[in-house]
């Protein structure tokens, strides 16, 4: 093919095995040139990025999802396969696919390679972290390497951008060969994965040779932080570690822009004349932003901690040390990271279920995810605890209001693992998934891979969160403010709006577990986002938006009885308060059938829970 | 002998993959078990040895299976026969 003749730039596929420091490749190949958007119709991240060739061509790289085999077992995997194989609708076949090896590790990626020749497009063989291998005395032989494949091989090292020129320029070569001839590639036997392995490793046998100094890191890490008591140890003061960043070194960053925003509406007060358009910018779009991006600090410190630890190679072992616990909930190890970032917020939780090869676990995850406690939560807590339950020590030792706020967390966690449990029980009885996984070697992690990779959660979140919980504020804002208080009215005026109506509306439903008619108006604007709730609160108790929540504390433990108090708190565990969750889970399953089960159970569960919850504590505390 | 009934440090070698050993109600059809296995590395004459096991029941476990780590459950380990007596012969 002539330069002339190629209309479109040429498109290179990175196709490899989890850990080969494929995006670490991509990363050092596009730098700051590249898109991360989603795959249309499945939830999978379609990351392309470009870089000029030697040859001036400006190509397209594609980061493919990591595979062992083109025949795909995920959602992830299935993207890998049908876009290699120019099957994937919308997307252009690849020109080149390169196949990115980690050098300390090629057995099961020669496999691959010889997968990937069968699919009849020209491939490059890229053997990523050759500087490890070098360290360790691996000795390979390329130009044998590559006359057995039958394929070019270039070395590479990722991170330190080494090898990057030959690269682009065999890629340059390939993509001017044009493609080969038909797709033979169909999904291999038993037979012949075992007749690939046999040709693989006659091939590793002649031409690499075993490290001289194998990596002694890897084990002796692994004995201390895979030692079924140590190790568990050591995986919980990681996660107590994790909290305390998360909620600590946010905070300051969260009251910044709050403050930010604070300041944004006030300002707005002071130069719009009072009426509907002041009030739309200044608590339905400020309030609104404001309101998503509170948590952009704790996701992105939550996720700086999930990616170093999933770069470093820990949370392979982390799976591993947490399978037995969440298999026996029928959860595979690897749903752990989502429920863990979960208690950030259930929405990059949901996302995070993406690394869950089985569709059903995958749904089972995000099924429970929401009842793991959100940080939204954090302020209805704080604000029911400190007004209702007093500030004392139990057992000599323990701070009462803080077990009460452990208990909740506590209730999250077991409910979510009983729930799944009971859902494999229910509405599938079918094959559990394999827990099948790879232990990397330790790796140190690339600083700017980590944060590349921290900012992109970031931009995800406020892209996908931003724009659903941004929206339903401004619904929910519409509710609350039309239409207005009539002339002379005595009370708020969100007791004149739609939400209020609602509110009244739902009131004898919520009478039976103790709610207030103000609760239930409170829950209506509460639904957009958990700690709106609070803000609610104040508005129909009338106390003002600038009051602290000391004085609402003080006027709700003047209304509520104790068991209202316990009743709400035990509903907030539960209640699916956060139509954002809702529509994520919508966009991760495409469709409403999921975000209606999940809306069913937890609002039954919630109901029930928050039942007996309210009638035991009338029965004992009167 | 099947990988599941070892213990740490034991070592050996894979002589077959015999999915039809997992037999609870749960396991996932047999064809896409043992591929599975094969595309982990669980090939006949792969050298494995055992290096750790879970704190609860002593599962899931974790070996090296020729140059790399693998993590399974002991469920799906029985589908994998072993060798512990060919360690030497397969040294050499």
């Amino acid at each position: 093919m002539s330069d002339a003749a190629r209309a479109t730039a040429p498109r290179i596929a990175l196709v490899g095995n989890p850990n080969s420091g494929k995006t670490a490749l991509f990363n050092a190949l596009t730098g700051a040139r590249q898109k991360v958007a989603n795959y249309p119709g499945v939830t999978v991240e379609r990351k392309a990025g470009t870089v000029t060739t030697p040859a001036g061509h400006k190509a397209l790289i594609l980061d493919l999802p990591g595979t062992y085999s083109l025949r795909a077992r995920s959602p992830d995997e299935a993207v890998t396969r049908d876009v290699v194989l120019g099957r994937f609708p919308g997307e252009e076949p690849p020109d080149v696919i390169a196949c990115v090896a980690d050098a300390t590790n090629l057995r099961l990626v020669l496999r691959l390679a010889l997968e990937l020749k069968q699919v009849g497009r020209p491939l490059l063989l890229v053997l990523n972290m050759f500087d490890i291998a070098e360290r360790q005395g691996i000795r390979i032989d390329l130009d044998g390497l590559s006359r057995a494949l039958n394929v070019p091989v270039v070395t590479t090292v990722a991170v330190r951008k080494r090898g990057l020129d030959a690269l682009l320029r065999k890629l340059d070569e390939l993509s001017a060969q044009g493609v080969h001839g038909a797709t033979a590639w169909r999904e291999p036997s038993a037979a012949e994965i075992r007749a690939a392995h046999r040709d693989s490793e006659r091939i590793m046998r002649e031409f690499v040779k075993p490290p001289l100094r194998p990596d002694t890191w890897t084990g002796r890490l692994d004995a201390v932080l895979l030692h079924p008591v140590a190790g568990t140890l050591i995986l919980l003061v990681i996660l107590f570690l994790m909290f305390q960043a998360v909620f600590s070194w946010a905070t300051p960053v969260m009251d910044l822009i709050d403050a930010g925003f604070t300041w944004l509406g006030t300002l707005v007060a002071e130069y719009l004349p009072d009426g509907l358009l002041r009030s739309f910018i200044a608590d339905g779009l400020i309030a609104g932003v404001g309101s998503v991006v509170v948590f952009l600090p704790q996701i992105m410190v939550l996720f700086f901690f999930i990616i170093l630890l999933e770069d470093f190679g820990y949370m392979a072992r982390a799976a591993f040390l947490m399978d037995r616990l969440m298999g026996a909930a029928g959860l595979h190890g690897r749903a752990f990271i989502p429920l863990l970032s979960s208690f950030a917020c259930a929405i990059p939780g949901i996302m995070a279920a993406r690394v869950i090869d089985n569709k059903r676990d995958r749904l089972t995850t995000i099924l429970v995810a929401p009842l793991t406690t959100c940080s939204a939560r954090i302020p209805v807590y704080t604000l029911i605890i400190s007004a209702f339950i007093p500030q004392k020590l139990v057992w000599g030792f323990a701070n009462l209001q803080g077990l009460v706020m452990f208990g909740l967390y506590a209730t999250g966690i077991i409910s979510a693992l009983l729930v799944a449990f009971v859902i494999r029980k229910i509405l599938w009885r079918s094959a559990s998934e394999p827990f099948l996984i790879e232990l990397p070697s330790y790796k140190v992690p690339d600083v700017t891979n980590v944060l590349r990779g921290v900012w992109q959660r970031g931009k995800i979140f406020l892209r996908r969160a931003g724009t659903i919980i941004f929206s339903l504020m401004v619904v929910v804002w519409f509710l609350s403010s039309f239409p207005g208080a009539p002339e002379g009215a005595t009370g708020p005026a969100i007791d004149y709006s739609f939400a209020g109506m609602l509110g009244h509306l739902i009131h004898p439903l919520l009478a039976p577990i103790g709610f207030t008619w103000q609760m239930a108006v409170a829950l209506v604007p509460g639904i957009a986002a958990r700690e709106v709730a609070v803000g609610a609160l104040g508005t129909v108790y009338a106390i003002g938006g600038q009051v602290g929540t000391g004085t609402l504390g003080a006027a709700l433990a003047a209304s509520w009885p104790l068991a209202t108090a316990l009743s709400f708190l035990t509903w907030y565990v539960f209640a699916p308060q956060c139509l954002s969750t809702l529509a994520v889970v919508k966009r991760e399953t495409n469709g409403w059938l999921w975000p209606s089960v999940m809306f069913t159970y937890m609002i039954t569960l919630a109901y029930i829970a928050s039942f007996i919850v309210y009638h035991v504590a009338s029965a004992l505390f009167g | 002998m099947r990988l599941s009934e070892l213990g740490i440090g034991d070592r050996g070698v894979v002589i077959g993959i015999t999915p039809g050993a997992v037999t609870d109600e749960a396991a996932i059809d047999h064809a896409e078990l043992e591929r599975r296995l094969l595309e982990m590395g669980f090939v006949e004459g792969a050298r494995f040895q055992v290096l750790h096991e879970g704190l609860i029941g002593r599962d899931p476990i974790a070996i090296r299976l020729d140059d790399m780590r693998v993590a399974l459950r002991r469920r799906e380990a029985r589908a994998v026969t072993v060798d512990c007596t060919a360690m030497d012969m397969a040294a050499q």
